[in-house]
């Protein structure tokens, strides 16, 4: 469903990703590992077109996006939940749904989707007044992907959703993840720092170096992988 | 104290301080999404005020007359500065975005220097006086000598401006896609925010607001010239400042104050004061709130 075909990603001079290539099934839970610096938040941007890639390609079912906008990324159904949650701090708990839902237009639809996110988070709907930087890392963690699933996403991309969490919350977000993914048949692209975690989730995994791709496998061949298991899960 | 002199002062300090805030709030919103200060931005207070000129000129010939002119003009006037805003932004800032933050910097005094002297070349040195477009209400007569009628319509129209830029603000679809722009700019293109139509926006907004600013100070105070913008744009960004640049209540809050200690300086003091009162209040402030009386210190969450 998404693929991206050898991208080459620059910061000025400096070249962040170099020959990316990832392909993700629809339906699928693909993660991907890898230290802090190794280029996975650039990657998720170059896919929504925040930081393009110089050359390569970022296909959605065939067809290339990545000379796209941004928010026409967004219109095609690829939805980030991005590094940090990047809540807006002055908008209420509410506004910062509608603002998932920024580019659709069916009012009922809209409202279903509220109603939806509400039940999936049900605090969200005791704070939906409360202004969105008053909310707790967790809560604005479930407001984040709220938002982002607002936007009805076909692929919904997640950059570090247990960052700074604690684990009971991270366990709750991760069983979410699971539900979206299943109820909806929701695809879905990790980038995560947390690889046990991750990969528990994921269908497969990819391991980020430096800007590329090192290993493509099952996500439980990674778990008892030996390279994986002593660089990235501390066995 | 005298009560009435009081009254006057008071009066014509927020008449002052309310065109201060129309133009700031161009500044601030301008520094709330892109954090550039928009040097030129006096400058289409300037234009504003010399279009409402020339319209009113063509309009006295054709006959016609008061308040239809001042309409007319103004309406006019707006349109004239809203392109002038939009082609701005377009060619002196957008080339540069993504540059550091002083190359836009120096293309904002560039583009202010640049507008100045074009005016000046276009038309001329000289102060040119305008025509009073605000009739005397004759149910003003009894506080005409506490507020003038120049000074209700000014107060009634930069009321009804901010209360319509208000509504706008909170309640519309683009006023949620610039408030989330203010906020996160790159989140707000993530949920399908275009960027560049809102700093577009931001800067038609702030210019009609300039240019409403421009006409009613021209029919005001009654001349104009290529140089008004630029006393104008530095109290109004001082306004800004004080305030809290990026904070729309600080704008007007700023603008206010502004207004009434220049007013208050000049009547009691003398108007040699005005300006440096004005000034004054600013580095105190600065002082002490860094970020403004509204301004925010933003903590960010990990």
């Amino acid at each position: 469903m998404l693929k991206v075909q050898n991208i080459q990603t620059y910061y000025g001079n400096i070249q962040a990703l170099k020959d990316v290539t990832i392909e993700v099934a629809e339906g699928e839970i693909v993660a991907l590992i890898g230290a802090n610096g190794a280029g996975k938040t650039t990657t998720l941007m170059s896919i929504c077109g925040i930081t393009p890639s110089r050359s390569g390609e970022v296909l959605l079912d065939g067809d290339p996006i990545h000379d796209l906008a941004p928010e026409n990324i967004v219109k095609k159904g690829i939805v980030q939940v991005p590094e940090g949650r990047r809540i807006f701090p002055d908008m209420t708990v509410l506004e910062n749904l509608e603002m998932g839902a920024f580019l659709r237009t069916n009012k009922r639809q809209i409202q279903q989707d509220l109603n939806y996110v509400m039940t999936l988070f049900p605090i969200l709907e005791k704070r939906q007044s409360q202004l969105g930087g008053t909310l707790s890392g967790g809560e604005q963690q479930m407001l984040a992907i709220s938002r982002a699933l607002m936007a009805r996403p076909r692929v919904l991309l997640l950059d570090e959703p247990s960052l700074g969490l604690a684990p009971l919350i991270i366990k709750q977000i991760f069983e979410i993840i699971r539900q979206i993914n299943k109820e909806n048949n929701t695809t879905i692209f990790l980038v995560e720092q947390n690889a046990n975690q991750a990969l528990k989730l994921a269908d497969r995994g990819y391991v980020m170096e430096n800007g590329r791709i090192t290993l493509v496998d099952s996500a439980a061949n990674l778990l008892s992988n030996a390279d994986v298991r002593k660089a990235y899960l501390g066995i | 104290m005298d009560i009435e002199y009081f009254l006057e002062l008071f009066f014509s300090g927020l008449t002052r301080g309310s065109i201060y805030a129309l133009i700031a709030l161009g500044y601030t919103m301008v520094y709330g999404i892109i954090q550039l200060i928009n040097f030129a931005h006096g400058e289409i207070y300037m234009i504003g005020a010399f279009v409402a000129l020339i319209v009113a000129g063509v309009c006295t010939i054709y006959g016609l007359s008061g308040f239809a002119i001042l309409i007319l003009a103004a309406a006019i006037a707006i349109m004239y500065a809203a392109a002038y805003g939009y082609t701005l932004e377009k060619i002196a800032y957008r080339p540069l975005r993504g540059s550091p933050r002083l190359s836009p910097l120096i293309s904002a005094i560039g583009m202010s220097i640049f507008l100045q002297n074009y005016v000046l070349l276009a038309q001329t040195p000289d102060y040119l006086p305008f025509p009073r477009l605000i009739p005397d209400f004759s149910f003003m007569d009894p506080v005409a000598h506490i507020i003038g009628s120049a000074e209700l319509v000014i107060l009634v129209t930069t009321l009804v401006t901010m209360v319509l830029l208000t509504l706008l603000i909170k309640k519309t679809r683009v006023g949620k896609a610039m408030r989330a722009t203010q906020q996160d700019l790159s989140m707000a293109r993530l949920v399908g925010v275009n960027v560049d139509r809102v700093i577009s926006l931001t800067f038609v907004i702030g210019s009609v607001l300039a240019a409403i600013g421009g006409v009613l100070v021209a029919s005001y105070i009654g001349q104009v010239n290529f140089y008004i913008g630029f006393l104008a744009g530095v109290k109004a960004f001082t306004a800004a400042v004080l305030g809290g640049i990026g904070s729309i209540p600080g704008a007007v809050l700023g603008g206010l104050i502004i207004g009434w200690s220049e007013s208050f300086a000049a009547g009691y003091f003398s108007s040699d004061y005005e300006d440096i009162l004005t000034f004054v209040l600013l580095v105190v402030i600065l002082i002490v709130r860094p970020a403004g009386i509204l301004g925010k210190v933003r903590k960010q969450k990990v």
